[in-house]
């Protein structure tokens, strides 16, 4: 059992937490990720890792809740447990001085690229962040963004906070400003991570995005994860998690990640009712007791 | 033992095992094969003719002492014939319904000769389930502690009969698992019908018992490296980390929605249970009513396609490109394939398979093949025929060809010697690896194999690394 130290929302569904994993904190390097099972009905599911505390032997993960496993992940609190963690898995980021470098996040995938922008900071990049959320309420990690790059842009779909538009649109704006970028990371929802790569193609900056496919077992041994990049099929777990922008096929691990699309529905409506349910029992049984 | 010739035994034929209706069976995932009566495992075991050199321990990778299990048995005596096996192998219950005994212990048999052979194998079952169900498996003594510490990379049939030795031999045993559950491909792979994970799980208590430390959840090479175990104070680590990464056709279309590899398909539904979906939370291609294609002739391609139908598929294909008589699986496992409704189509080459317009898998495009001369593994030649192409309508396909290597072992440890497809290089005798204290066997060494044969290796291996422990004083 892996003991959640710390759980708070740091937005709407979404949810950081530090676990206890004293081994994973002191070996996981920018870039990886864990595999986490709930409980013994769970399923696997891999999550990057954010951060971690060696003092503490913890590593932090942010959590979206999106589909029943994540949504019971985000109804854990402090002091509850994970039945399995597993990791780090997958390749750093490859990181070096590229010059300047650009971390793109959009909504959650900041806390992906977060580890990945220290990372390029420490390398000895003149680093810049753009963030993204779809309005103020949603862009997660700004004060932490802002305590290691030289520059963090905000970015809300609605112009609720920050620049008005999407996070391609800021970068086209450097771009276009005849800023020297050199390196771009970029991180968050595919069709995101399609738009940035289409907007670097161009110019032949060097571009490196985080796929998030399903897996199972993460050590590469189902191939469950397979993504097409330059025309070769790869494992995502152990090939990756990033690859090269320019290369990968996005349309094809879109279309992969909905395989369970009807099943995952089923599966969060059947929680939904149950957490109905639960709170329906929790209100009767209290009203009961105060009776 | 009773006073029978030889005659008279060899007149007693071969006693079949009971078995689940193929009709009902096809429906469910409870073992198919129910295990011998203690009637029937008498009557099987008075047809072994007790040979003074017997031939059958040959044929066993690991030397199980047959002909005195056996006659243990005639008399009556199963624990002491349990114990009789387990000097020699420590997961009896496993081996007895996995091991290809038809081409190992059976085929040196010399009743088979005339008759069948002695039913080795089913006996084998017998005698683990006797003693399993009656007094639950007893543990052996246990040499005084050795104080050397042993690391076991992979909790698979090498790792566990690796375990078994070294504990047993007074050195302390640490077993690091990648997965959440313990038993490598006899949890993953190898499906409930065959394999009950029960099973697995005794045998895995019992060395718990004997006081083997399992970490689950340890991928050795990203959690702590084979360099790391040694400085942390293991004096041996032994390699058992299995097949890897599965092999695909390389056909276009094998990224379509609704191709699985077998490793896949078969952790899905044996490791995480994704046939008792919604309870449990991971899912797999809903077979129901639905067309489904295995590609593959060995015993994974088998489960496979029988895990299919028991989803409920309406046509369920094992789709092999060279005929029945090259076909790997086990005879066994092809009968109750066929018994249960497996349509095997032969001399079939997948070229191609076929989607729609949102990505599913809905057709194959196969060529019909004819044999040739034999090639380098000494079969027969599949060669294409021109212009026979066709499609297969199918909505599922499992890839079922085989394994490579993992390729985390050789990324994080480099001093070890590999071979181009990254199989780790050892003494065939002693499992060494070429650094110093470190051992290495079963699937990572030889490719896919089958499961005696990496226990046969773990037993090596143990064996080989007791010396090395004893002799590094």
């Amino acid at each position: 059992m892996y003991k959640i130290l710390f759980a708070e929302f740091i937005a709407p569904n979404v949810k950081k937490f530090r676990i206890e994993a004293p081994k994973i904190a002191k070996k996981r390097q920018a870039g990886q990720f864990v595999i986490i099972r709930i409980d013994e009905n769970g399923e696997r599911v891999p999550l990057t890792i954010s951060d971690s505390n060696l003092e503490e032997g913890s590593i932090t993960i942010i959590v979206q809740g999106v589909g029943k496993t994540t949504k019971q992940l985000n109804e854990l609190e402090t002091g509850d447990s994970i039945l399995d963690v597993v990791g780090p898995l997958g390749k750093p980021s490859h990181i070096e001085n590229f010059g300047v470098a650009v971390s793109i996040g959009g909504g959650v995938g900041t806390a992906i690229a977060y580890p990945t922008a220290v990372a390029l900071k420490k390398a000895g990049n003149y680093t810049i962040s753009i963030i993204g959320g779809r309005t103020k309420d949603f862009v997660i990690l700004e004060d932490e963004m802002k305590n290691v790059c030289d520059e963090v842009f905000v970015t809300t779909d609605d112009g609720s906070y920050g620049y008005h538009g999407f996070v391609t649109q800021k970068l086209k704006e450097l771009i276009d400003a005849k800023r020297r970028i050199d390196f771009v990371l970029a991180i968050g929802p595919i069709p995101m991570m399609k738009a940035v790569a289409e907007v670097t193609r161009k110019l032949k900056i060097k571009t490196v995005v985080s796929l998030n496919p399903i897996m199972v077992d993460g050590t590469g041994m189902c191939g469950g994860c397979r993504a097409t990049v330059d025309n070769k099929t790869v494992f995502v777990c152990v090939d990756g998690p990033e690859f090269d922008a320019h290369k990968v096929d996005f349309d094809l691990l879109e279309r992969r990640n909905r395989t369970y699309r009807e099943d995952e529905a089923q599966a969060l409506n059947l929680h939904v009712c149950h957490s109905d349910e639960a709170i329906l029992n929790l209100t009767e049984s209290e009203t009961k007791s105060n009776k | 033992m009773e006073k029978l010739s030889n005659k008279e035994r060899m007149k007693i034929v071969r006693q079949a095992m009971p078995e689940q209706d193929s009709q009902v069976r096809r429906n469910n995932f409870q073992e198919v094969n129910l295990g011998f009566t203690e009637e029937l495992a008498r009557l099987e075991a008075l047809r072994c003719i007790q040979c003074p050199k017997p031939t059958c321990v040959e044929g066993c990778p690991v030397g199980v002492k047959i002909k005195d299990f056996i006659g243990l048995v005639a008399d009556g005596d199963y624990l002491g014939a349990a114990a009789k096996i387990k000097e020699d192998n420590m997961l009896p219950a496993v081996c007895g319904r996995v091991c290809p005994q038809e081409e190992q212990c059976e085929a040196k048999c010399v009743v088979g000769k005339k008759n069948g052979a002695v039913a080795i194998g089913r006996l084998e079952r017998f005698v683990a389930d006797f003693e399993r169900e009656h007094v639950g498996i007893r543990e052996p003594e246990l040499k005084p502690k050795t104080g050397k510490k042993v690391a076991i990379v992979g909790s698979g049939p090498a790792g566990l009969s690796c375990a078994g030795d070294l504990i047993q031999m007074g050195h302390d045993v640490t077993v690091f698992e990648a997965l959440h559950e313990l038993g490598g491909v006899l949890i993953y792979g190898i499906p409930e019908f065959r394999l009950p994970k029960e099973i697995v799980k005794a045998e895995v208590e019992s060395l718990k018992k004997l006081g083997v430390d399992f970490q689950t959840n340890a991928v050795i090479g990203m959690t702590d490296t084979v360099e790391e175990l040694m400085k942390d104070g293991y004096d041996a680590v032994f390699i058992a980390v299995g097949a890897g990464l599965p092999y695909f056709l390389n056909i276009p279309g094998e990224n379509l929605n609704g191709v699985y590899s077998a490793n896949e398909f078969l952790t899905r539904v044996n490791l995480m249970k994704a046939y008792k979906f919604p309870n449990y939370d991971t899912p797999v291609f809903h077979c129901k009513d639905k067309n489904i294609a295995v590609f593959g002739g060995g015993n994974t391609a088998m489960d496979a396609v029988r895990t299919a139908k028991r989803l409920g598929a309406k046509n369920a294909y094992i789709i092999y490109r060279r005929s029945d008589l090259e076909m790997p699986a086990r005879k066994e496992e092809i009968h109750h394939a066929k018994e249960e409704g497996i349509e095997f189509i032969y001399l079939s080459n997948p070229l191609e398979f076929v989607g729609d317009k949102n990505g599913w898998l809905k057709g194959v495009k196969v060529q019909k093949m004819e044999l040739g001369e034999p090639d380098a593994s000494g079969r027969r030649r599949p060669i294409p025929i021109a212009g026979s192409d066709y499609i297969i309508d199918i909505d599922m396909a499992v890839i079922a060809i085989g394994n490579g290597s993992n390729p985390i072992i050789q990324k994080t440890t480099p001093d070890l010697q590999y071979t181009k497809w990254g199989n780790i290089i050892v003494d065939e005798a002693t499992m060494k690896t070429s650094k110093k204290g470190v051992f290495a066997g079963g699937d990572i060494v030889t490719g896919g194999a089958t499961v005696i044969l990496a226990m046969g290796a773990g037993r090596k291996a143990a064996a080989a690394i007791n010396e090395y422990l004893l002799s590094s004083n």
